[in-house]
């Protein structure tokens, strides 16, 4: 159990906050302290909206030690609004509705626990977009 | 500070020593519940040097991804060293994820051609069955990206059946034609007593088997197994020494990819492998056209696709007919995974770069299943975050 | 009592889980008659769910509606009788997704099914008094039904928050509250217990019915008003039979509490449940309607408010998803899935 590694990146993961190059424009998630595109470490915090659409998805049935609880959950590649795509659960969802292209929003969910003494973390998974009125 | 560019510095053998292995070895892939990490390494390391008649070497270079997690056992070049009895010789361990084998190769040509070392063992070996399986899932997703792919419970399985899925979407294939992979690779390892499965299946055993991640199934994917398998290298010139039927390397390069599959620029292809290949291409003075047989990636059918495509082998989007036309058959166009491959010889991870090598390197001494002159071994760690492509030749 | 500054609710939002299970299935698993039963179905959180979770999305929506800087809130507050930490405070979880932290009070409350109106009350007087700009109080359960118990068909989960902050940005202005308390043990849980236990038939007169009344009948008399003078009149709601009941015997028409009754389709979400049922009435609201709210939480004690609705009402409700959607968002899963989820079996 790694208290410090997931205290580090606890916040990041609640708020789906990644960097944005100040020299190239390039926005990163995960963040980054070397711009991939440029090499440029002047880098400054940006937060993603949380909306986005599916690019690829899979349902896993074998899943690692540890994620039996939600067994069988989908997967995805998620092609968020601002253009980065971001490796997530899927949750709330039918099977059989999951298709590229499925607009989806960020929830904030379970991901694992360290048994039922240990820490619990949270993080982003993503669902089909709730209708609003407005 | 003055940085260098790309187009100045130096890549490959230019003015280095040529490479040959003299000297090949492995143990049969499988579950040896009897045998520990350290007896199955001593077991290929000897065999390698048995049959290149020496009993020392200068270096020896371990290929292993994650003993420190399956074996709780780090420090592999000395507990590997001491238990062969090669005495205070300089030995480390090289990771890549499931490149291990590849990359620790790649550390072995450089020492040689460079005349660091004059006789060098590089041993790839991974003892995966002292955890159980959904453990083993799960320290394999340490070669993913852990804190944004594996935290999100997506291991191996689940990242290939993402790429497989948009492979689908993009290129329109049939899906069912991927399953001439697994198909191709058990009918090859018939003949290998070395291989962890050695039945022949059906494409349509293939397609109606567990769903492990959606679209993928059980026997689209690898299994998790033991193995360890070594070749020892020196000078080309000083190959004539040992064996009149050196295996010469005449391109060998290991090259990186994003972390995460979320930051490639596209999915379908592996960048690491698209440089690699045309790297050894470059080192080797060859083409595409030239390789006569391909010791593919095949640790599920999807990688095998876009490995022949990212070789520049056929076109995007060909593959999966490619092979279920059987041109990547023991007689068709480009022979695949000769000895069985990932899927049925076993991949035991850090050791399948090595024992892609010593299969190639029994095709070219005119040992194996094919009379060639020319071959590739390609090797990926993780989603092809990693990866090696080494070009053999007979001379 | 009142407060010293005018305040109000500037925002709100719910969260109700999507999985449903139908009373009649649990009753035929127990070996009872699948047509008597206190609701239709309940709401049941998915493995990935827990109070944290539901507090989560139920404070981003309301501050969807609030449109505040979540730095200015002085106080993220959360009430619930299913922390998933017995000691760690929920609160800081939902302070830090949210972005409030780090200069604020965060902590968890309790006091069984008050718990949420608990920390509203709470909100009130922090902001009323001019210690915070604004404060965030979340009711929300993910409650826990013994098998085979009573209790088991209506134990649910949901929750809502409501942000009080000053009155000129409130869609609905703050009249008055007041809280009634007595040392009545109707239903419980010890320290390191799984399950509550219940008092049975005690759980109704002397418990439910006593405080509910008598809060709601204090807060009358402090702002002047029947309880029927009220538009909408919210009540706790552990099934469909005891807020009506409760609604009878204050001479409140029917009309008055359906639309702040959920329980009938998701059943009872515990500290969630007034607050829930409050959101569901500022959903359909319009301004100038007054608003009669009063909680329940065994232990026992009520909490009452009176709010009246302003202009601004009719430009939130469509910021966030509204308490229908949630209610109307249902996948039904059978009893075997249910004990799964709620991980029922010692494995």
């Amino acid at each position: 159990m790694s208290v410090p590694r997931h205290w580090r990146e606890n916040v990041k993961r609640y708020r789906l906050l990644g960097t944005k190059c100040n020299s190239c424009g390039q926005l990163h998630y995960p963040e980054r302290t070397v711009c991939p595109n440029c090499k440029s470490r002047e880098l400054e915090q940006y937060k993603f909206k949380g909306r986005g659409k599916i690019y690829s998805y899979t349902i896993v049935w074998s899943p690692p030690e540890g994620y039996e609880f939600c067994k069988p959950y989908a997967a995805a590649l998620i092609e968020l609004e601002e253009g980065e795509i971001v490796t997530a659960q899927l949750t709330d969802c039918n099977f059989d509705d999951l298709e590229i292209g499925m607009l989806v929003e960020l929830v904030i969910r379970k991901l694992f626990s360290y048994g039922e003494s240990g820490i619990i973390v949270y993080g982003y998974k993503f669902r089909p977009l709730l209708p609003r009125s407005e | 500070m003055r940085h260098m560019s790309v187009t100045e510095r130096k890549s490959g053998c230019d003015d280095m020593e040529e490479v040959a292995i003299i000297g090949i070895g492995c143990t049969p892939v499988g579950e040896p519940w009897h045998k520990s990490l350290r007896n199955m390494a001593v077991e290929s390391t000897w065999a390698a040097m048995d049959d290149a008649g020496v009993d020392q070497v200068d270096a020896l270079i371990l290929g292993n991804m994650s003993s420190g997690s399956f074996n709780e056992q780090e420090s592999l070049g000395s507990l590997i060293a001491d238990y062969a009895g090669l005495g205070n010789i300089s030995a480390f361990k090289v990771e890549g994820a499931c490149g291990s084998g590849g990359a620790a190769f790649k550390a072995g040509v450089m020492a040689v051609a460079s005349g660091y070392h004059d006789l060098v063992c590089v041993n790839g070996i991974e003892k995966m069955t002292d955890v159980v399986g959904d453990n083993a899932t799960k320290i394999l997703a340490n070669a993913a990206d852990r804190e944004y792919e594996s935290i999100h419970g997506i291991s191996f399985p689940g990242l290939n059946a993402m790429i497989m899925r948009r492979y689908l979407y993009d290129y329109n294939v049939k899906r069912d034609d991927l399953a001439a992979f697994p198909v191709n690779s058990h009918k090859n390892a018939v003949h290998n007593k070395n291989a962890m499965f050695r039945k022949e299946i059906s494409a349509d055993s293939v397609l109606n088997s567990p769903m492990v991640a959606n679209p993928m199934t059980l026997m689209e994917c690898a299994p998790i197994c033991d193995g360890s398998a070594s070749v020892i290298l020196t000078t080309k010139e000083r190959a004539k020494e040992f064996t009149d039927t050196p295996v010469i390397v005449k391109g060998c390069s290991v090259k990186v990819d994003t972390i995460g599959v979320h930051d490639r620029k596209t999915v379908t292809s592996m960048n690491a492998t698209v440089t690699a290949a045309q790297d050894a291409y470059k080192q080797s003075g060859m083409q595409p056209s030239d390789i006569e047989a391909v010791e593919l990636h095949d640790a599920f059918s999807i990688m095998g696709a876009i490995g022949l495509e990212d070789m520049g082998f056929v076109e995007r989007g060909k593959a999966p007919r490619f092979a279920a036309e059987g041109q990547i058959g023991i007689g068709g166009k480009l022979p695949c995974c000769t000895f069985g491959g990932l899927k049925a010889r076993g991949h035991p991870v850090g050791a399948t770069g090595i024992y892609q090598i010593v299969e190639m390197c029994k095709n070219l001494r005119g040992e194996g299943v094919l009379d060639i002159e020319r071959g590739l071994t390609h090797n990926i760690g993780g989603t092809g975050s990693t990866v090696s492509v080494s070009i053999l030749g007979r001379d | 009592m009142k407060t010293i500054k005018d305040i109000g609710i500037v925002g709100y939002g719910a969260y109700v889980p999507m999985y449903r299970i139908k009373n009649s299935d649990i009753a035929r698993v127990w070996g009872n008659d699948p047509n008597r039963v206190p609701v239709k179905e309940k709401s049941v959180p998915g493995p990935d769910e827990d109070a944290c979770t539901i507090a989560c999305e139920a404070a981003k929506n309301s501050l969807l509606r609030a449109s505040i800087d979540p730095t200015k809130l002085g106080a993220v507050w959360v009430g619930t009788e299913s922390k998933p930490y017995a000691v760690k405070p929920t609160a800081t979880i939902v302070a830090e997704v949210i972005g409030a932290t780090p200069m604020l009070n965060a902590a968890d409350w309790e006091f069984a099914c008050k718990a949420g109106t608990e920390a509203l009350q709470g909100a009130l007087g922090y902001v009323g008094s001019g210690m915070a700009e604004y404060a965030m109080a979340i009711g929300v359960d993910t409650a826990q039904g013994q098998p085979a118990d009573a209790l088991e068909y209506t134990a649910a989960a949901g929750g809502s928050s409501m942000i009080v902050g000053p009155a000129s940005e409130s869609l609905a202005t703050y009249e008055a509250s007041c809280s009634f308390v007595t040392d009545t043990p109707d239903f419980w849980r010890r320290q390191y217990e799984h399950y509550p236990k219940h008092a049975s038939r005690f759980t109704g007169m002397p418990a439910y019915f006593y405080h509910i009344t008598n809060a709601a009948k204090k807060l009358c008399a402090e702002v002047n008003m029947e309880p029927n003078e009220f538009d909408y009149v919210i009540l706790h709601q552990p099934n469909t039979k005891f807020p009506m009941a409760a609604a009878g015997m204050l001479g409140v028409s029917k009309e008055k509490i359906i639309p702040g009754l959920i329980s009938p389709y998701i059943g009872n979400t515990y500290a969630g449940s007034a607050v829930l049922g409050l959101a569901a009435v500022f959903d359909v609201a319009k301004p100038g309607e007054k608003i009669l709210c009063v909680s329940y939480g065994s232990g026992a004690g009520s909490d009452a408010f009176a709010f009246t609705m302003t202009d601004k009402i009719s430009e939130v409700q469509g910021k966030a998803p509204n308490v229908k959607t949630y209610v109307g968002r249902r996948e039904s899963i059978d009893y075997a899935t249910y004990v799964r989820y709620r991980e029922k079996i010692r494995m």
